[in-house]
């Protein structure tokens, strides 16, 4: 087995991964290794050809492509080495990677530490067990984006997309622009999942219908799908039959949510918090495993690309912190906990050492809300407040504080809506 | 007299507004709570622009697609026609960053460019 040996190796060329690479060569690291299993970097946003990326980083907005360009460049000027068309096969402890290459087949890396930027994956039929036959034409939203444009394959005519998350409705507008039909947009939830700027761009100027509080009840169709039914839920998301009534199209795609990609990091016994599917982490978004930290989309499922790069850049950091030996001992863990109204919280731990100790806190709140009072707890004690005047479960809010003296205590962080 | 309700995408806060006017004269406006709201809800109003994101063939490349876009916003009735003009161009490597590859894309005063570079095979 051919044998490596870098000061990092970042797993994933996506816009986490490339911005982790750069901020470790940044943070001084002698040799940066970016793992990539796709033939170009860039990860995902290179079929994310629309534009809405960038505008909190780089206060501009640019399209996918032109977003994952800018990192990649970063990477490759401060001296991260990108080894393409590479498998990450397993992942160790000791910070060890296993993967291979149709050049050098299994190749064994040696890291002072490894960061993890695997991204996501999207949920299939299969996660929703949506009944019916098992036709042909029934495609995530993704799938169908990097075919149509990466690929230069159209997947299909007549259209319907379960899911309103952003993916689904961008598509939703990418496939009427190619000449399909798209018949309606179908949301279970009786709220968009995406971002309304989508909404209004993608569906509202097509005239494509938007169905919240529907879902797909049955897939119809022996070799190619030949449509759905589409029936009304009630409160408790069940199907009234009494509303059924079917849709016919060639193509379903569905834009039903992200699951973090964590195999590797599963088998290496990792922590895992069950509401993310990735992995704990501490502010230096350090893993349970202290040679591995995890960034992006693998640690929880990001809206914005830009809050990716923040975070991966930091994540880098630390990496080459830890390779180097530099980075703080902690002298204890506060912990950080969803309260009233909040989803989660990552980090979920936050290493307390002497000193100050800022931390950014990313959360989600349970359901969309009018006015509200975001707010970490101590005890009695506020540590960080603000209010904000509209939240949203898809749209991720932050609270800055320092955590300096708060070993081995709890930190709440709540989301309270002021009285309409 | 038309009336119309606009909802604001300039931040997430979406704020519905209701705009009432002839073509270009507008009358009234409601709804709005920031200066950038307001200006964007009388350009919707008025003539409704979008940046065009798409893709092109690129023969003599490593993959078979290049993503390019308008260079600014252009009038959203034009999307169709200009995704015409586009469907039918093909290009050849090597291409360049934001290199224009359709001048003064179907007469909206606006190029279209690459959002990629793209090398030769």
């Amino acid at each position: 087995m051919r044998e490596m040996k870098y000061d990092v190796a970042v797993i994933g060329a996506g816009p986490g991964g490339l911005a982790a690479a750069a901020a470790a060569k940044k943070q001084g690291a002698g040799k940066v290794l970016i793992i990539e299993r796709d033939t170009a970097a860039g990860g995902i946003l290179q079929q994310c050809i629309h534009a809405g990326f960038g505008l909190t980083y780089f206060n501009e907005e640019l399209t996918g492509p032109e977003y994952a360009g800018r990192f990649a460049k970063r990477a490759e000027e401060a001296g991260a080495e990108l080894m393409t068309d590479t498998m990450v096969l397993k992942l160790s402890e000791d910070g060890s990677v296993v993967c291979s290459n149709p050049q050098s087949g299994v190749i064994r890396v040696h890291a002072g530490a490894v960061v993890l930027a695997m991204g996501c994956r999207e949920r299939t039929r299969f996660n929703l067990k949506i009944p019916g036959t098992r036709p042909a034409g029934i495609y995530t939203a993704g799938t169908a984006q990097r075919l149509i444009n990466r690929q230069n394959e159209m997947v299909g005519k007549k259209i319907v997309i379960l899911g309103s998350g952003d993916i689904g409705m961008i598509m939703a507008r990418r496939m009427t622009l190619e000449g399909a039909q798209v018949e309606a947009v179908v949301e279970i939830m009786s709220y968009l999942a995406g971002l309304t700027r989508n909404k209004v761009q993608c569906l509202d100027d097509f005239g494509i219908p938007l169905l919240l509080e529907h879902t797909v009840t049955r897939i119809v169709g022996e070799r190619r799908i030949e449509g759905v039914w589409i029936a009304a839920v009630d409160a408790h998301k069940k199907p009234l039959p009494e509303t059924e009534h079917f849709i016919a199209c060639d193509t379903l795609l569905l834009s039903v949510g992200l699951l973090p990609e964590n195999e590797l990091t599963r088998a290496a016994g990792i922590v895992m918090s069950p509401v993310t599917n990735g992995p704990e982490v501490n502010q230096y978004m350090q893993t349970s495993c202290p040679a591995v930290f995890a960034c992006g989309n693998v640690v929880h499922v990001n809206d914005l690309a830009d809050n990716v790069s923040t975070e991966s850049e930091l994540a880098g950091t630390a990496a080459a912190q830890y390779a180097a030996g530099t980075l703080p001992a902690a002298e204890g863990f506060a912990h950080c906990l969803p309260g009233r109204g909040v989803r989660y919280v990552c980090p979920q731990h936050i290493a307390v050492h002497a000193g100050s100790c800022p931390v950014r806190l990313y959360f989600r709140v349970l359901s969309p809300g009018g006015k509200t009072n975001l707010r970490a707890v101590c005890g009695q004690q506020i540590l960080a407040e603000r209010t904000v005047l509209r939240v949203s479960p898809g749209e991720m809010e932050h609270l800055d504080l320092d955590a300096a003296e708060l070993g081995n205590q709890e930190i709440r962080v709540e989301a309270e809506e002021a009285e309409r | 007299m038309r009336q119309q309700e606009i909802i604001c995408t300039v931040c997430p806060m979406g704020c519905h507004i209701r705009v009432t006017g002839s073509d270009d004269q507008i009358q009234s406006l409601e709804g709005y709570t920031c200066r950038r709201g307001e200006q964007y809800a009388r350009s919707e109003f008025v003539c409704p622009m979008r940046t065009l994101t798409t893709t092109v063939r690129v023969e003599n490349s490593t993959e078979p697609l290049l993503a390019v876009r308008t260079a600014g916003p252009i009038p959203k009735e034009k999307l169709f026609d200009c995704m015409g003009l586009i469907r039918t161009a093909v290009f050849h490597a090597p291409v360049a960053l934001h290199q224009i590859l359709i001048s003064n894309l179907g007469g909206t005063g606006v190029d279209l460019i690459s959002c990629a570079e793209r090398k030769e095979r």
